[in-house]
Parts: C-alpha cells; sequence; structure tokens
C-alpha cells in the first residue's frame, strides 16, 4: 500500500447492445443523435416510461415523442459488489422532472457519495457491439 | 358444481392485419385488447384477470400487463397448451368467475412470425428487419444495466431504509431467526446458527445487502397435492383445509408514483385474509419467501401483520422463531438457510405450512396448536414487476 491517497473509483459498467423494436426505434435513433425522448400521452396528459404506443394510463394511442432535458433525482439505488468482469457498479432509478421514473445505472459517481435524492442527468454511454448508445445518469 | 351459466363472452376481437412489418408484438396485444374492450363496450381498467400463453412477450402475464397498464388484475393465468391456450383459457376464466376471482378476464394472442417475432418460447427472437428484436417490450430499457436479484431487492431495501429508518441489524434478524430453525433440519443447506453480527460483516454483495442476507443456491425441489373433500377424508393423513387465496402483479405501471416499499402482497394478503375469514392476528404460523432478508420485511408489513414501516422493529429481537417470538416463519429454515429449489421458493414454503399444520414440523421448532397457517411468496423482482400469492390454510379436525 503506497502512502499517497488512491481516487475515489468511480462506478461504471459496460452496457450491451438494447434489443430496438419497431416500436422503440424512434427512442434509439434519437439517442444516437444525443436526444433524450420519452413518451406523453396527449389524450391525458401524463409522462411514461419505458416508452409505448398506448398509454398504460389511459390507453389512448394518442402518444407522443418529447424531448427531455432527461433531469431528476435518485429514487433508489444499488451498488453490485461481485459481478465477474464489472464490479462495482450502481444500478437504480431517477425520478425524471416529468413524473416517470426509469431504470438506469449512475456514472461519474463513486460509492461513497451516491445518495438518494442526489440530482442527477441523463448522459449517453456507447454500447457494446455497435448498438445504439444507452441512457446512464450523472451528479449534475 | 359447475361453470355451466356462471359466465359470459361480452367481447371478441380478430386482428385487421395479417402482414404487421411496423406493429411490435406488444403493440399487437395491445390493439387486439383495445379491439375486444371496444366490442364489449368496457374500458381498460374494467379488467380484473388477464390470461395469455407462450406467444405474449416477457415473464408469464407479468410484461404484458405492465405494458398494457392493467392496474386492476387481480386473478392471472399463462397455461401454455399451443394453439389450444385460447380456448383452455377461456374454460379458466369462467371458472376464476364462477369462484369470485375476477368479473371481467382478458385473453390476448399475437405475434409475428413473417417477421420473426412472437414465436412462443423465444424471448428475444430475431426480426426479420435488420438491427430489430421484438422481446419483452422491457428488455431495451432495463435489460441493459445489470439487474439481478441481488441488486434489484437491494434497490428495495434501500428505499426502505431511507424512507423508514430500517437498519441491516434490523434485516439481519431475520436471517438469525432462519437459521435457529436451519439447526433443526438435518437436510438444511447451511445449520449453523449465525448471530447479527455475522450477518452484517458478511460481504456486501448489492448495497445494502450482504452475502447472509442472500438466500441458499440450491438443486432438488418438491411436489403438493390438493384434493377434493371427498378424496381427503377417504386418505389417511391429517387434513389441510384451503381457507382462501389471493394474487396480484405488480410493476412500474408507467413509471409513475414508483414505490418500491411494498410488495403486491398489499393486494394477494387481504384478498386471501378476506376469503377465509380470519385475520394477521389469527395466524398461528408463517411461511414467507425469504429470496431476501428484505423480502420477509417488506411481505410481513404488506400482508398486515405490523404497520408499514414498522417491520424493522417487528422481526428484531427473535421475534421470528418458533417458541420465542409472536410469529414464528419459515420453521425449516426457509430459503435463507434450508433450501431454495431451482431458485423457486414457492413451493417449499407450502410444505413447511403443511408439516405445521399437521403438527409434523421439527419438534424443536413446532408450533403449540398450530390450526391456521399462512404461505405467501412473490415471483419476479420487487424491483421491477412481480407476481405475489398467499394461501391460508386451517388444520381440520
Amino acid at each position: 500500500m503506497s502512502e499517497t491517497q488512491e481516487r475515489p473509483k468511480t462506478l461504471s459498467r459496460p452496457i450491451p447492445s438494447p434489443a430496438v423494436s419497431v416500436e422503440t426505434k424512434p427512442f434509439w435513433d434519437a439517442a444516437r443523435e444525443g436526444r433524450f425522448l420519452i413518451k406523453r400521452c396527449t389524450a391525458c396528459g401524463k409522462a411514461h416510461w419505458y416508452p409505448r404506443t398506448y398509454c398504460p394510463f389511459c390507453a389512448s394511442g394518442e402518444t407522443v415523442w418529447e424531448e427531455s432535458p432527461g433531469e431528476g433525482v435518485v429514487y433508489t439505488y444499488s451498488i453490485m459488489r461481485r459481478s465477474p468482469g464489472a464490479a462495482p457498479y450502481a444500478i437504480g432509478y431517477v425520478t425524471l422532472n416529468e413524473g416517470p421514473s426509469v431504470l438506469t445505472n449512475f456514472v461519474d459517481v463513486t460509492p461513497e457519495t451516491l445518495k438518494i435524492g442526489m440530482k442527477v442527468k441523463v448522459k449517453f454511454q456507447p454500447t457494446e457491439g455497435g448498438g445504439p448508445p444507452a441512457p446512464v445518469f450523472a451528479p449534475v | 358444481m359447475s361453470i355451466k351459466g356462471k359466465a359470459y363472452i361480452m367481447g371478441a376481437f380478430e386482428h385487421p392485419l395479417r402482414d404487421a412489418p411496423d406493429t411490435s408484438t406488444p403493440q399487437l396485444h395491445m390493439e387486439c385488447a383495445l379491439g375486444a374492450l371496444a366490442d364489449a363496450g368496457l374500458e381498460k381498467d374494467d379488467i380484473d384477470g388477464y390470461f395469455c400463453a407462450g406467444d405474449a412477450p416477457g415473464f408469464g402475464g407479468m410484461s404484458m400487463i405492465d405494458y398494457m397498464g392493467l392496474k386492476n388484475v387481480r386473478h392471472m393465468d399463462s397455461t401454455e397448451t399451443g394453439g389450444s391456450s385460447y380456448i383452455v383459457h377461456v374454460g379458466h376464466a369462467a371458472q376464476a368467475i364462477a369462484e369470485g376471482k375476477c368479473q371481467a378476464a382478458l385473453i390476448t394472442l399475437a405475434g409475428r412470425p413473417r417477421h420473426g417475432g412472437g414465436r412462443p418460447g423465444a424471448r428475444m427472437a430475431p426480426s426479420a428487419a435488420p438491427g430489430l428484436t421484438d422481446g419483452p417490450p422491457e428488455a431495451g430499457f432495463e435489460n441493459i444495466y445489470g439487474g439481478s436479484t441481488h441488486n434489484t431487492y437491494g434497490m428495495c431495501a434501500m428505499r426502505h431504509m431511507h424512507q423508514y429508518g430500517t437498519t441491516s441489524e434490523q434485516l439481519a434478524w431475520i436471517k438469525v431467526a432462519a437459521s435457529h430453525h436451519a439447526q433443526w433440519n438435518e437436510h438444511a443447506f447451511l445449520r449453523d446458527v449465525v448471530t447479527v453480527e455475522e450477518v452484517v460483516s458478511s460481504r456486501m454483495i448489492a448495497d445494502p445487502l450482504h452475502l447472509m442476507d442472500c438466500c441458499v443456491v440450491t438443486d432438488g425441489g418438491g411436489a403438493v397435492i390438493v384434493t377434493s373433500p371427498e378424496v381427503a377424508k377417504s386418505l389417511k393423513r391429517p387434513k389441510v383445509k384451503i381457507m382462501g387465496a389471493g394474487e396480484a402483479p405488480k410493476s412500474p405501471l408507467g413509471g409513475q408514483d414508483l414505490d418500491l416499499t411494498y410488495s403486491g402482497a398489499v393486494w394477494s394478503g387481504p384478498r386471501a385474509f378476506d376469503e377465509a375469514g380470519v385475520k394477521p392476528a389469527d395466524i398461528k404460523y408463517a411461511s414467507i419467501y425469504d429470496s431476501f432478508t428484505i423480502t420477509v420485511l417488506m411481505q410481513i408489513e404488506d400482508l398486515g401483520f405490523c404497520e408499514k414501516g414498522q417491520g424493522g422493529k417487528f422481526v428484531a429481537d427473535g421475534n421470528l422463531i418458533s417458541g420465542v417470538g409472536k410469529l414464528p416463519f419459515n420453521t425449516d429454515g426457509g430459503g435463507l438457510c434450508n433450501n431454495h429449489p431451482t431458485n423457486r421458493g414457492g413451493i417449499t414454503k407450502v410444505i413447511e405450512a403443511v408439516r405445521q399444520l399437521r403438527g409434523e414440523a421439527h419438534p424443536k421448532v413446532q408450533v403449540k396448536n398450530c390450526d391456521l397457517a399462512i404461505a405467501h411468496g412473490t415471483g419476479g423482482s420487487l424491483g421491477t414487476r412481480h407476481g405475489s400469492a398467499t394461501v391460508i390454510m386451517e388444520r381440520e379436525a
């Protein structure tokens, strides 16, 4: 052990290529452009996550893609300590300012500093195998 | 007893597409559901029973219930018999309705074999369109983040601690109680009695869950036979009468108002208690699914054994140990110490409840005058989507 203080290791993990369907292709196409989209229902006005064609609240088909700044707070998290080749990493939910909560990985943060209620913002991380980049969240 | 005249088909819809390059399989299920609802003159939220087979993407019916936003489902059935499944489902739906388990059941089928999607059994079938897949609707937005049972239950524990002040030491008492029971079970995978200190100092797996907060991984299995009263009467074994049952899915349902501090037991529990005509305070023995310590704590609260948020205090100080505490639980050692065959603990929960009601549990853990027991479990993940199930059983003299 050297006496110089080790820099705290930030949490990270490689992300596999996401499954893209005909229904979710617009989301991933926007992700390639660095834009974070959510779905909002124009019938009931509510935003939802993950994106669907039909509103999970009122069943209307009048849903539209909406660009979101991807800002919110950490609802909860867990740090995976033992994962072959990728430990440690943080998984958790962000509650977006628009309302819905999003499952994600937290990056650019250490196990010691990640906290429930922390303000975070989306960023895109390249995925393995040339897939579209995946939304992850980092402290503001 | 018969279903004759007890149920009606009031909505039916055949999707007009025969080639669906631009519509996902989940979307086809939803469009079929909407078509049948419109035909019947019902709304989505009128549906309280959901039936599907292997063509439905995801885990049983749970991914489609979440995708479609079926928030009032209290009866689920994913019986798979190939192409005849949906005719089986009509019969099962009629039985469920005749018993009062649901009032309006939805049965859906959809798929896209022309585009490589929706093949029963293929969770992520390749689509004909390059780069596109047609699996469970949540897959692209969840599966990439390294979720496992450990860390998704860890998320629940973290939030419960944040919201209610629950501590690792309180969670540890659940493992301690299980270990006190397992020491008497000659088949238990782990038979050593452990202390709170040992649990909280075991290595961290997925914060805030330690190694000893996690259940064992075991091979093996179990089986149960349920009979009619007539068959039961003709047999020589003590009679364990089924008094009530309840079930419920829970999922993010669009992600608004996400709350990971409670489970589907808040719905399945009261349904079972109401049917049985008993209260949590009447229960002498409880089999509670223990994939992790937090699983037990949340379910004890949700079933009404204590107030929401008070589970930590309730499980502490040996309150779950047979002969010591108020709620003897998992007297075989449970999933935490005894057995969790093929990563599914539901059947062992029923089996130990039967042993207790028969008076055939190990003498060191047998609950005195054990005449009423509960077996309860959740499957899937408390952190994403899960199915909750509760059964109440009584010893018949």
